[in-house]
């Protein structure tokens, strides 16, 4: 790629070309200019609401950066790079760390949202209406700007008023046969709309009573209920039942003393408490070289098997004399082109051993996906089925960049197809297609689709239930992750860090390989 | 000079396209369609009320007018929307993020889930409404001695069977495996019982039989709901109950196989290749478009058995505690949606038995079948709605399907339990 000496000469000597400004270059930049900027600030209200002001300050920092930089005329290499650096950051960078972070929480069912929220959901659970208490019909009304109740008890036919002080008598309300009080002196009743819009005021208005609080159970009706169970700053805890729950902030539960915990968590740092527990844990610990030893299996093979068949595929179809080539590729595209997801359920329903296609074909009884070993080798197959047009097609891609001089001169030399095929036709293949088996390894190793539409990790042993014979670490850290105890967000996250390791380390190994072996040929 | 009237007049540009964004509503919910909920929490704000109901596609269309009504009464904008996939999880996250939605229709075993994670609030409903429910409903929908929604539909499965074939209803499991088996001797059918095993089990189905067996998967507490604590899947009882699953598996006879899955139970049946079906009100369009003449009865128990108590499901409407219009939700769900004509609007567009006695009073002259499933549920019982439960599915599947292809019973209920047990502790 050197330059032309002259050219460069020229390009210095030569005056800045400048640009004509038309309408229709001053429109288009400020077209795409305000579509960026009404994207960035469709955020902000969002933001103002959640009160997140950081996020606030480094949105309208970026908005502004983005401005500036695409109205000067200087920064032009900046003016290319920008856009992709964003969606790395956004789209890369971002779940990756927020994997990571997520790794050191508990995360999960049971400790989605912070302590302020469990806390509410605890007192909001244990709200017991009072025994005996009246079902109180309910209207809303406004004594000046405040919000009261009007509360019928529908057998005595009595009305009370209700604020924030607590009950008291109500004369000459009217009240209708539905049990709404109609009108009442010195008040507003309000309508079904107005109140539906006064919704927030209503659900928040208690009603001190001797037993609790009257709280509005709709906009229709009203209960006096009492909180069995409430927090106390004081202590930390949570009071209630004759029990105290203390706050436990390296489980992130209410703990009393027998060790039982509230129901509602919240999320909490475990540091490496995740980590450890791959680790550490038997039934995960002991399972994971069974399971990565099939993994490594499964991805060679599906890329070496839709390697091999692919290439073979192409090389017949680049054959000078062949025929027809045109139809051949339509058809092979096909698997490709289909959407794997419902090709691997009809995969899975073919391999079914009374009512499949593939037993009614060879008139076998062969339990495909119940047996370990035919398991293995059919989700192998189904893979390599519908991998190979991919490689099929990387492949004439590649051919056709090999001159067909170099096979022709081998000929001359007296070299086999075969031998010319080995030493000249595939060395320079794979200098083009190794980054791609390695990509396609990696996509392999992590083929959730494959196994979770076919077998979901079956068949499995009798005696443990965790793990079946043809899981991935994928899959069965889906299981482990979101089968059993709800969804373990934080402890996905960390055995996700784990197969991005295994995955990261192979493809490093096999990249420094390959630069060796583009020394060895170019 | 050229270079500030092209900055002005993109800073215009700016400022024109911030406000615009901000004042126009259809341009911003376009915009959004990943964040469905953050458009209808900014209308909800500007409009003083707007009610946001989720529900799986079956049920949009029958709420529809129901939800206009109410929002006519009130004055409120309702919106429904469908969600159609993950719905529990859909629900959970966008809940926590602030952008879900008032009311959430969902089955009753979700409660566990829902309450711990802080993500429905009780519904309180008066003596009145509570006696119109079938007690299995309130039962259901009932967590720690709260209710936690309106129940509209109760649903389970029930022995459905080809009346040409199999006249009358079998009395016992044996009476039924040996009319199965007469059956396929003779060859007028393909298999003994169509039942979903596949390659995982499927505890919901095969459930009926295991509780007649005598197995069981829970302890009771005091107040009769199911013990976490107390995990029996590997109890002497459980195994008794999977060697009689292994009796009636691949090895002995016939009628439970893993090559019946999910897919192909109800086809298989509606194409008259088994004479009995153990399905539930999901599968009668399916039947009904095979043209066969059938009949519904509670699936029969062993001779010397307990009962097969089926798991009863109950459809809920709940309310989400985070939600915008938490006053409005409560309206809907306590003072609405507990109304006749819903349940019975409801049942038309998915026919599940109402949950309200006398939705299913009206309903039962013109379907019989309804009747006969809240029959064949009589003795179940409510699926456990303690988040545990999840622990117990996947484990019991797999010994099922083990003892069904001919494995060891005591060794398939020791390595449930010791997975269940294993899940439940971390």
């Amino acid at each position: 790629m050197a330059l032309d000496v002259r050219e460069a000469v020229e390009t210095e000597t030569s005056p800045r070309p400048r640009r004509e400004i038309t309408t229709a270059f001053v429109v288009s930049r400020v077209a795409v200019l305000a579509v960026t900027a009404a994207i960035l600030l469709y955020a902000v209200p969002p933001l103002v609401a959640a009160g997140s002001w950081v996020s606030l300050a480094l949105l309208c920092a970026a908005s502004a950066a983005i401005a500036f930089l695409y109205l000067t005329r200087r920064f032009v290499p900046a003016k290319y790079l920008v856009p992709g650096t964003v969606f790395l950051i956004a789209f890369q960078m971002f779940p990756v760390a927020y994997t990571v972070t997520t790794a050191f929480t508990n995360f999960g069912d049971g400790h989605r949202g912070d302590k302020d929220a469990a806390v509410t959901a605890i007192e909001t659970g244990s709200v017991r209406q009072a025994p005996g208490s009246p079902e109180y019909s309910l209207t809303a009304a406004l004594r000046g700007e405040e919000l009261v109740f009007l509360l019928v008890d529908p057998k005595t036919k009595q009305v009370r008023l209700g604020d924030a002080k607590g009950l008291s008598p109500l004369a000459g309300a009217q009240v209708g046969v539905t049990g709404k009080v109609l009108s009442a002196p010195g008040l507003t009743v309000l309508k079904a709309p107005e109140a539906a819009a006064r919704g927030k005021e209503i659900s928040a208005l208690a009603v001190p009573t001797a037993d609790g609080v009257i709280k509005a159970n709709g906009l229709s009706r009203a209960v006096e209920g009492k909180a069995a169970l409430v927090y106390d700053a004081g202590c930390d805890c949570v009071r209630g039942n004759g029990d105290t729950w203390k706050a436990d902030e390296g489980q992130g539960y209410f703990v009393n003393a027998k060790g039982e915990h509230l129901a509602q968590g919240w999320q909490v740092g475990v540091g490496l408490g995740n980590f450890a527990r791959v680790l550490t844990n038997p039934t995960i610990s002991g399972y994971f070289a069974g399971v990565l030893g099939w993994n490594l299996v499964f991805a060679l093979a599906s890329v070496l098997g839709t390697f091999a068949l692919g290439m073979s595929v192409a090389l017949a179809l680049h054959h000078p004399r062949m025929r027809g080539t045109r139809f051949y590729r339509i058809a092979l595209i096909l698997p490709y082109a289909m959407p794997a997801f419902a090709m691997l359920l009809v995969w899975r329903d073919m391999f079914n051993r009374d009512f499949g296609l593939i037993n009614q074909l060879l008139g076998a009884n062969v339990d495909w996906l119940g047996e370990p070993g035919t398991a293995r080798f059919g989700v192998i197959l189904v893979n390599v089925w519908l991998g190979f047009p991919y490689m099929f097609l990387v492949t004439t891609g590649a051919l056709q960049a090999i001159p067909r001089e170099l096979t022709e001169a081998a000929a001359i030399d007296g070299a086999t197809p075969w031998k010319a095929f080995r030493r000249v036709t595939l060395p320079l293949l794979l200098v083009a297609l190794t980054p791609l088996l390695i990509s396609s390894f990696a996509f392999n190793f992590n083929n959730f689709n494959a196994i979770a539409l076919t077998t979901d990790g079956g068949p499995f042993p009798a005696d443990s239930p965790q793990v079946g014979a043809t899981d991935l670490l994928i899959t069965y850290t889906f299981r482990l992750a979101f089968g059993a105890g709800g969804a373990q967000f934080g402890f996905a996250a960390a055995i996700s860090v784990f197969i991005f390791a295994i995955v990261a380390l192979i493809s490093a190994v096999a990249f420094r390989r390959t630069r060796k072996q583009e020394e060895v040929y170019a | 000079m050229r270079m500030r009237a092209l900055g002005v007049a993109a800073l215009a540009a700016l400022a024109f396209a911030a406000t615009a964004c901000g004042g126009s509503q259809p341009a911003s919910q376009s915009a959004s369609s990943a964040a469905p909920s953050a458009s209808a929490s900014t209308s909800a704000a500007k409009s003083g009320g707007t009610l946001v109901i989720w529900a799986d596609p079956s049920r949009v269309k029958p709420l529809k007018p129901f939800a206009d009504q109410f929002g006519t009464e009130n004055g409120v904008t309702v919106e429904v929307k469908e969600i159609s996939k993950d719905n529990q999880t859909t629900f959970l996250t966008a809940s926590e993020q602030g952008s879900g939605p008032d009311i959430m229709i969902g089955a009753h075993d979700w409660i566990g889930n829902l309450v711990q994670n802080g993500a429905i609030d009780p519904v309180t409903l008066t003596d009145e409404q509570k006696a119109a429910f079938s007690a299995k409903a309130i039962q259901a929908v009932t967590f720690n001695g709260q209710i936690y929604g309106a129940p509209y539909a109760v649903e389970n499965i029930a022995l459905i069977r080809n009346t040409k074939l199999a006249p009358e209803a079998p009395a016992t499991i044996e009476d039924m495996i040996a009319k199965g088996k007469a059956l396929k001797a003779a060859g007028k059918v393909k298999e003994v019982l169509c039942i979903p095993v596949g390659q995982k089990g499927d505890a919901f189905h095969v459930y009926p039989i295991f509780a007649s067996a005598g197995g069981a998967l829970f302890g009771t507490t005091s107040s009769g709901d199911p013990d976490a604590k107390q995990v029996l899947v590997g109890s002497p009882d459980s195994v008794k109950a999977f060697g009689k699953l292994k009796d009636l598996g691949e090895k002995g006879d016939g009628a439970l196989r893993t090559s019946i899955t999910n897919e192909n139970y109800i086809v298989n049946f509606a194409a008259g290749k088994c004479a009995y079906l153990i399905s539930g009100p999901w599968a009668m369009s399916e039947v009904k478009k095979g043209g066969i003449t059938y009949d519904i009865s509670a699936v029969p128990a062993f001779k010397d058995g307990k009962p097969a108590t089926p798991f009863v499901g109950v459809q809920t409407f709940f309310v989400a505690s985070k939600g915008k219009n938490k006053a409005l939700a409560q309206e809907f769900v306590a003072n609405y949606v507990t109304n006749k004509d819903v349940a019975k609007a409801l049942y038309e567009a998915d026919p599940r038995p109402p949950a309200l006695t006398a939705a299913l009073q009206e309903v039962q002259a013109s379907d019989p079948d309804a009747v006969k499933f809240m029959d064949a549920g009589k003795d179940g019982i409510p699926m456990p709605a303690i988040p545990e439960m999840a622990a117990i599915w996947e484990p019991f599947g797999i010994a099922e399907n083990a003892v069904v292809k001919g494995g060891d019973a005591p060794k398939a209920a020791a390595a449930a339990q010791k997975a269940i047990d294993g899940s439940l502790k971390h």
